[in-house]
């Protein structure tokens, strides 16, 4: 698993929960104690062993914190980078949730390393959007799905969207999200300008 | 017919080509698609004349737009006259028949800039240009850059440290062996003058085996501090092993110094040293080897003649100074 990923859950468990539990988690999980680095690639089962002793720690499914990362992703204002590098997707919400069966490709522009799922979008005949992110086949754990939950939900309001968002389960492999557009225009989008630097 | 006939309103040609220009032969801009509207800040109906804000930068020297187009489509590298002076990229085509010249522009390499002194949006660009792809590449590119610099900063530093602790010797922050041959054996390389001492301290087995060492500890450390304060910054002390010191002093070449240098270590090192209500006392012993550079001497040959020195300072009472000579005896197997 890249670091970025690993960091990413550090930085999350630091950040929400204090760094204390960060210890306790390193100490049970058997990580390294001062933290991932972004650029390293590291054991899928070192990710594995990570969230187990998330559930574990703080008595909460890997689901739910899976998306409670997912959220923190896109809202903690030191990773705005990443909440604009997403936002070039699309103009609109529509638009990005069509832009992600793109997603593994966009990363791997930036970072070559980072194998994200692969992901398919369908457009259902009721209107609602089906997303498909296949299960990793080796030892990584299966719940990007989760975390996208976090970020779907997040960006939805970003974008001004008004969403009705869903994790199905995993069927065939596949972790399987519906997403419902109420209102493409329920509040006001956060702006975004194409061009990062004032 | 190959080629396209099609008559394409405003809206479309606007749509297909927000960059585009419509010019006459004579230079009058006709049309311009919606976003050089909004770079020119063209008003709607104003005629303006392609060549008072544009310059035709490759091919040198066009006045003439009819010629531009007369023998097909013509690659263009075009700038905007004043600040910011953008430059695109341009196809020129001529219509058959037609009194108009089409010229597409696009941003190329300018577009980081642009995106900036326009405030652009992506529906200032056709759906299918690659124009958002290239930005976001460019950010996601600062980013990745961002994480390797701090990264390569954190390993250089790391770096140092490790480098840094192989070097030391813990227990008195003195540096050890291997900065010893390291040290030496550049200096020598470079045909460096230097001194070279070494020192061993007298009695301080005694010291050792009767109060025991957490005693000799203190001891070593507090012969290190006599030491660093008696020399020079610029000069390198190792604590070689046991109760050993090696010092490699550049430049410093006059034996008469060198033995008063020494002579004062030996004196301050004989200051009796308290330890947990004991009072510890030793000496030191020292051999000086000078090598002026030329012919250098090698760092074996430095150190076997300074060891030489040190040995008959030991053998004719501890407490001294010899400077090397070269009828003083070759240790052998007799060595204390």
């Amino acid at each position: 698993m890249h670091g970025l990923v690993n960091r990413a859950i550090q930085c999350f468990v630091r950040e929400t929960y204090g760094n204390d539990v960060w210890q306790a988690l390193a100490a049970h999980s058997d990580l390294p104690a001062e933290g991932f680095e972004t650029m390293f690639v590291y054991d899928d089962a070192i990710t594995a062993r990570m969230l187990e002793g998330l559930e574990t720690l703080l008595q909460r499914p890997k689901e739910t914190v899976l998306e409670d990362l997912g959220t923190y992703l896109v809202s903690d204002p030191r990773l705005d980078a990443l909440r604009r590098l997403l936002r070039f997707g699309g103009e609109t919400f529509l638009d990005f949730v069509h832009s992600m069966d793109d997603l593994p490709r966009r990363a791997a522009l930036a970072v070559p390393d980072l194998n994200l799922p692969a992901v398919q979008i369908t457009e259902m005949s009721d209107g609602v959007v089906r997303i498909s992110c296949a299960c990793p086949q080796d030892e990584a754990p299966c719940g990007f799905g989760h975390a996208l939950v976090g970020i779907l939900r997040t960006l939805a309001d970003d974008y001004g969207a008004l969403v009705l968002l869903e994790h199905d389960g995993v069927f065939d492999g596949k972790e399987r999200l519906s997403v419902r557009i109420l209102s493409t225009e329920f509040s006001t989008a956060r702006p975004f300008q194409l061009s990062a630097r004032p | 017919m190959d080629g396209i006939s099609l008559m394409l309103d405003g809206e479309a040609s606007d749509t297909l080509l927000p960059m585009h220009l419509r010019l006459s032969w004579d230079g009058s801009i006709m049309h311009a698609g919606p976003t050089i509207r909004k770079i020119l800040a063209l008003e709607p109906h104003r005629r303006r004349r392609f060549f008072d804000s544009f310059e035709i930068r490759r091919p040198a020297g066009v006045s003439d737009l009819r010629a531009l187009v007369e023998d097909g489509p013509r690659r263009l590298q075009i700038a905007l006259r004043r600040p910011p002076l953008t430059t695109f990229k341009g196809i020129a085509v001529g219509g058959t028949g037609g009194s108009e010249i089409l010229l597409n522009l696009s941003f190329g390499i300018s577009i980081v800039e642009a995106i900036r002194d326009y405030d652009l949006t992506s529906s200032d660009f056709a759906h299918t240009d690659l124009a958002i792809e290239m930005l976001y590449l460019v950010e996601a590119k600062e980013v990745i850059l961002d994480e390797w610099r701090s990264l390569n900063t954190r390993l250089a530093a790391a770096k140092m440290a490790a480098e840094d602790q192989a070097y030391t010797d813990t227990l008195t922050g003195l540096k050890n062996r291997r900065a010893l041959d390291r040290v030496l054996s550049d200096l020598c390389l470079q045909r460096q003058p230097l001194g070279l001492i070494q020192l061993d301290l007298d009695f301080f087995k005694t010291v050792n085996d009767t109060f025991g060492h957490a005693a000799g500890d203190h001891v070593l450390q507090a012969a290190a501090k006599t030491i660093v304060a008696g020399t020079r910054a610029d000069d390198t002390l190792i604590r070689a092993g046991g109760d050993e010191f090696v010092l490699i002093l550049p430049d410093l070449t006059d034996i008469r110094r060198l033995q008063e240098l020494a002579g004062r270590l030996i004196d301050a090192l004989e200051t009796p040293i308290q330890f947990g209500g004991e009072t510890c006392r030793i000496s030191g012993s020292a051999g000086i080897a000078v090598t002026s550079g030329t012919p250098a001497l090698s760092p074996d040959t430095l150190l076997e003649r300074a060891d030489r020195a040190l040995y008959a300072s030991k053998k004719s009472g501890r407490g001294r100074v010899t400077v090397y000579a070269d009828d003083l005896p070759k240790l052998g197997a007799d060595k204390l």
